[in-house]
């Protein structure tokens, strides 16, 4: 079974930040990340994003896997792009320096190999932050921070609810896919598609209806327990906010207003350095 | 004797489960078609049966949360232009709990064409529009290409919900039949 | 004068969904810091009359009530759900369903933060709860890294912590092994005489109930309350035989002896019963029963040797398997939970590789052979039969693994009647599955193995979760499977499937197979009981009190005569 991301303990100052803080954190630099395309904000975004990840002591090799497969995404992105809107760049920067013929209508120029790198930096700049996210923040503080920055208690309450069982329902379904697979379902290549989707049936239904009744033993079970007996609830294990929260919170706004600055500036959210 | 409230707990409790569901889906029992980056997603037929089930908050919520956790157990970043268009299926789709009618417990062809027309709909709606236009809003990507990643994985959507989401919702009401009606034979 | 708690006058309880009352003309008191429990087959309405208690009726089921329920003195019906569950606090059968928090902590803490209590009350309430319940040195944990009674005490953990008067307990035993049962039942005895509250407890499983001493109990059956009395008045009767309640089983030794109990005092404590009269009575009925046959030399069907598995090749799972099992054997294989019992059935399935050692099938070493080729000669069906029933119709299931082999239609057709002949579901083939109850769907799970022709028969826990009635019905139905010459091995810890129905047990723990007997033997072994986290059978502990030769052959004695006795009373 392919790995999941998680928790991960450590004791650094991002995990003292308290999970509404890192969420809030994340949005805002999500929201610097998607604003510009300035090649220039983005490096220095992913500076900062892999900075921080360095100082959240979590070991690089605990998440080797993740970016590894990122960047072999990134990499068939771009030659999807590149297949599909070869001079993209070019309509951008409003030039083309063709660097060498390949075949056909496709030229290398140095307009899309710079269109490109500035995608892949988009896409990546983002990842250390909302690694750091995923990985130091205990799931126990999720709904709770999800509760802080305004989403109901109750929305709030279902994100809780599937984290605490997606491990029962993965084991579910490894228990049916056994008890499938030992009756001589086969999942296996060897079946055609259409096929092997009609096959799926076999283990998604005994999966759907042991998860409807799930779904009703943990309601009554909420229901004897007062869930949504008051207009908001309090949470166990939610943290206070310290001095630190509220300066990661301003830097982060900080960081947003740059990126629009940089917009106001460049007239536009691209950085030609063509021009 | 209960007021309602627009989160029922059973609401919210859907809602969690089947994020949980949709995620070990996704993670565990997607097929691949033989394109690279492209698979037949059993967690969009999961998801058409909650969001008849439990209406379009649930509907709307699971394709978000389930898609959501997935991104970031996988990945450890959200992608949220696919997330979104995750979200609309299951709003979409939810629209004919109505016209279906599932608690008869009459799933003929009838009811089998309604809810295509609803999936099919839905998923155009999801990937051939909202999913590339967020692409190209947010990340500037070429309109070509996500137009195409976009109809391509509608297609594949499309024939997974058709085939897998029928068979679960044709099975679904046949639970449903009076039990007073059944007789032992010899 | 004592005060009622609880006051059910004239009540009655009809669901929407039913044609007939499941509550019938309901009058029952029960008293502040009583210990009472309400037992019952299936479909007696004990768990509706739980529901009834906790507010899910009427507040979470539709239905119709008639006559009145009052708790603490205030009519139900006008009160919420929420104030009733800070009365009436409830521990739900499944522990898994009612771990709603992400660690222990979080999870006693439930009701807290619906009820807005500020964090720092809330530590100490939970600090002092989990004291209580004796889990505060697993706070932090998940529920995955629990074992199923330390679920159970952070469930109780989380109705404790709002300080109701009344605990319900709906089936506590049903998900745990004897020996954590045992620890439970003396923990709810325990909280009944420090903090006086009033418990009740819904069970079928009498005999590890009364380990601990219970006020009064009240029988019900189809609806309605047949005994309110103290649980000594009710064993002298033979009402809990005629309502297809298992007695303790000491109780029915000394009955099949020619004990005549009417005069005893102490008939539920086993420690406290004199019992040095019916020494002779015992001694004779030693004496007319016969041995058990010896153990078989047919030939070997499948054999683990030397086998050692674990999943990430530095902590062992299983070591040095050695074991064989012959044709027509009904054997069980018992041992803690997460001591590796499943991962030997996943094994011989296939779904798993032994890292050392092997498995041989006739023979042959079947490393080679696919999960697929693997099912024709071995046949699984898991413990939740929800877990492997895949189609809406009876049919439809039974037939899935011959159309999955490709067999003609009409073939399919005729071997589907002959497995539903064969498992009494005939007369249902066109139902659909969700028409039936637990015990029925258990029975289509093994029809839908039984019609591959499997000749070993694997099931986990097949009993779990069944009443005696059902639970006799299926184990002499698998019985006669045996009797026809199918293989059966069964994974339990239900120590009366274990002595009255199998003829070896093959006992595991902490990796390692500890013993290889009959069950009378192992079940005599303080031991291998302690080690299998099963628990000592009264009969053995009968045995000792009268000082008998042979606890073991009180044991055999016993189950010759039980089943002797089946065997003349039920026309088959």
């Amino acid at each position: 079974m392919s790995t999941m991301l998680g928790y991960i303990k450590a004791e650094s100052p991002i995990h003292h930040l308290t999970g509404a803080t890192k969420l809030i954190c994340l949005l805002l630099y999500s929201v610097a990340v998607m604003l510009t395309y300035d090649t220039r904000v983005l490096l220095g975004l992913l500076i900062f994003g892999l900075a921080c990840f360095k100082a959240s002591k979590i070991p690089f090799k605990d998440v080797a896997f993740v970016v590894y497969f990122i960047l072999a995404f990134l990499m068939l992105n771009n030659i999807a792009i590149f297949i599909f809107s070869p001079y993209e760049g070019c309509a951008i920067y409003g030039q083309k320096t063709v660097l060498f013929h390949l075949i056909g209508p496709y030229s290398v120029t140095l307009e899309q190999l710079f269109y490109m790198l500035n995608v892949t930096l988009k896409y990546f700049a983002v990842i250390p932050i909302a690694l750091l996210f995923i990985l130091a923040t205990h799931p126990s503080e999720f709904a709770a921070s999800l509760n802080r920055i305004g989403v109901s208690y109750r929305l709030s309450y279902s994100v809780a609810i599937a984290l605490r069982y997606i491990p029962d329902i993965q084991r579910d379904y490894q228990e049916i896919s056994f008890a499938q697979q030992a009756r001589g379902l086969d999942l296996s290549k060897n079946e055609k598609p259409l096929k092997r989707i009609k096959n799926m049936s076999s283990i998604l239904l005994p999966l759907v209806f042991t998860s409807l009744e799930r779904i009703e033993t943990i309601s009554r079970a909420m229901e004897l327990r007062s869930f949504g007996m008051e207009k908001k609830r309090t949470w166990y294990s939610a943290k206070s906010f310290k001095m630190q929260d509220y300066l990661a919170i301003g830097f982060m706004l900080l960081l947003v207003v740059l990126s629009l600055c940089v917009m106001k500036i460049n007239g536009g959210r691209f950085y030609n350095p063509f021009i | 004797m209960r007021k309602k409230q627009l989160l029922s707990i059973r609401t919210i409790v859907a809602i969690g489960i089947g994020s949980a569901v949709f995620l070990v889906l996704g993670r565990f029992a997607s097929l691949p078609t033989g394109i690279p980056n492209t698979e037949f997603q059993t967690a969009y037929a999961f998801l058409a049966l909650m969001a008849i089930l439990y209406g379009p908050v649930a509907g709307a919520s699971i394709g978000f949360i389930g898609h959501c956790l997935k991104d970031i157990t996988a990945y450890g970043s959200p992608w949220f232009s696919w997330i979104i268009a995750s979200s609309v299926v299951g709003l979409c789709i939810s629209f004919c709990r109505k016209p279906l009618h599932l608690e008869d417990g009459i799933f003929g062809i009838k009811q089998l064409i309604i809810f295509n027309i609803y999936q099919i709909i839905s998923n155009i709606i999801a990937w051939c529009i909202v999913a590339p236009t967020l692409d190209i809003w947010i990340y500037a990507e070429p309109a070509d290409k996500v137009y195409v990643q976009g109809a391509s994985s509608c297609i594949f959507n499309v024939i997974t919900v058709g085939v897998l989401g029928s068979i679960l919702l044709a099975n679904y009401a046949k639970t449903k039949i009076k039990t007073g009606s059944l007789k032992l034979e010899e | 004068m004592r005060q009622p708690v609880i006051q059910f006058t004239n009540f009655s309880y009809q669901y929407r969904v039913q044609s007939e009352p499941t509550l019938k003309n309901i009058n029952l008191t029960i008293y502040e810091g009583e210990k009472v429990l309400i037992v019952g087959p299936s479909g007696s309405g004990k768990s509706t009359l739980a529901h009834t208690l906790n507010g899910l009726i009427p507040f979470n089921t539709e239905g119709k009530i008639s006559g009145s329920l009052k708790i603490n003195g205030k009519e139900t019906k006008s009160l919420s759900i929420f104030e009733i569950s800070q009365m009436v606090g409830t521990v739900l059968q499944d522990p898994d369903g009612q771990f709603i928090g992400l660690t222990v902590a979080e999870d006693i803490a439930f009701s807290l933060e619906n009820r807005c209590v500020s964090q720092a009350e809330m530590h100490k309430r939970v600090w002092d709860t989990s004291k209580l319940v004796e889990i505060h040195e697993h706070l932090n944990m998940a529920p995955q890294a629990l074992s199923g009674g330390q679920k159970q005490r952070t469930s109780l953990g989380g109705v404790m912590v709002d300080d109701v008067d009344i605990l319900l307990f709906d089936e506590p035993l049903a998900s745990l092994d004897p020996a954590t049962g045992q620890l439970a039942i003396e923990l709810i005895d325990q909280l009944n005489q420090e903090t006086k509250k009033t418990i009740i407890i819904v069970e079928h499983r009498l005999e590890d109930v009364l380990h601990a001493p219970i006020d009064r109990i009240i029988v019900m059956n189809k609806g309605e309350i047949l005994a309110d009395c103290t649980p000594n008045e009710l064993l002298q009767t033979s009402l809990l035989t005629e309502t297809g309640i298992r007695e303790p089983l000491y109780i029915t030794a000394l009955k099949y002896a020619g004990c005549e109990l009417k005069e005893l005092n102490h008939l539920d404590v086993l420690d406290e019963l004199d019992v040095t009269p019916y020494k002779e009575k015992l001694e004779a009925f030693l004496v007319n029963s016969s041995t058990l046959k010896e153990s078989s030399e047919a030939e070997v069907l499948l054999e683990f040797d030397h086998l050692c598995f674990s999943y990430d090749q530095t902590r062992p799972l299983l070591q040095d398997i050695n074991f064989k099992v012959r044709k027509g054997d009904m054997l069980s294989i018992v041992g803690r939970n997460g001591t590796g019992k499943s991962t030997l059935s996943k094994l011989i399935c296939g779904f798993y590789k032994p890292t050392n050692g092997r498995i041989l099938l006739h023979g042959k070493d079947t490393l080679k052979l696919s999960i697929k080729e693997r099912s024709n000669a071995i046949g699984m069906v898991m413990q939740n039969p929800n877990q492997m029933l895949s189609k809406p119709m009876i049919y439809d299931e039974v037939a899935l693994a011959l159309r999955l082999k490709g067999l003609p239609e009409d073939e399919v057709k005729q071997r589907v009647y002959e497995t539903l002949k064969v498992c009494g579901l005939y007369p249902m083939r066109n139902w659909p599955i969700s028409a039936l109850s637990y015990g029925q769907k258990k029975r289509v799970s093994i029809a839908a193995i039984l019609v591959a022709n499997p000749e070993i028969l694997i099931l986990d826990e097949p009993t779990a979760g069944q009443d005696f009635k059902h639970y006799t019905e299926l184990m002499e139905f698998l019985k006669s499977l045996n009797e026809q010459g199918i293989t059966i091995i069964m994974i339990t810890h239900d120590m009366h499937l274990m002595l009255e129905y199998t003829s070896r047990s093959i006992v595991v723990a902490h990796g390692k197979l500890l013993a290889d007997s009959t069950p009378v033997k192992v079940l005599s072994n303080p031991y291998l009981v302690e080690q299998a986290s099963l628990k000592e059978t009264s009969l053995y502990t009968l045995a000792m009190k009268a000082n008998l030769k042979s606890a073991e052959a009180l044991t055999e004695s016993f189950i010759h005569h039980d089943r002797r006795r089946r065997e003349s009373c039920q026309p088959c």
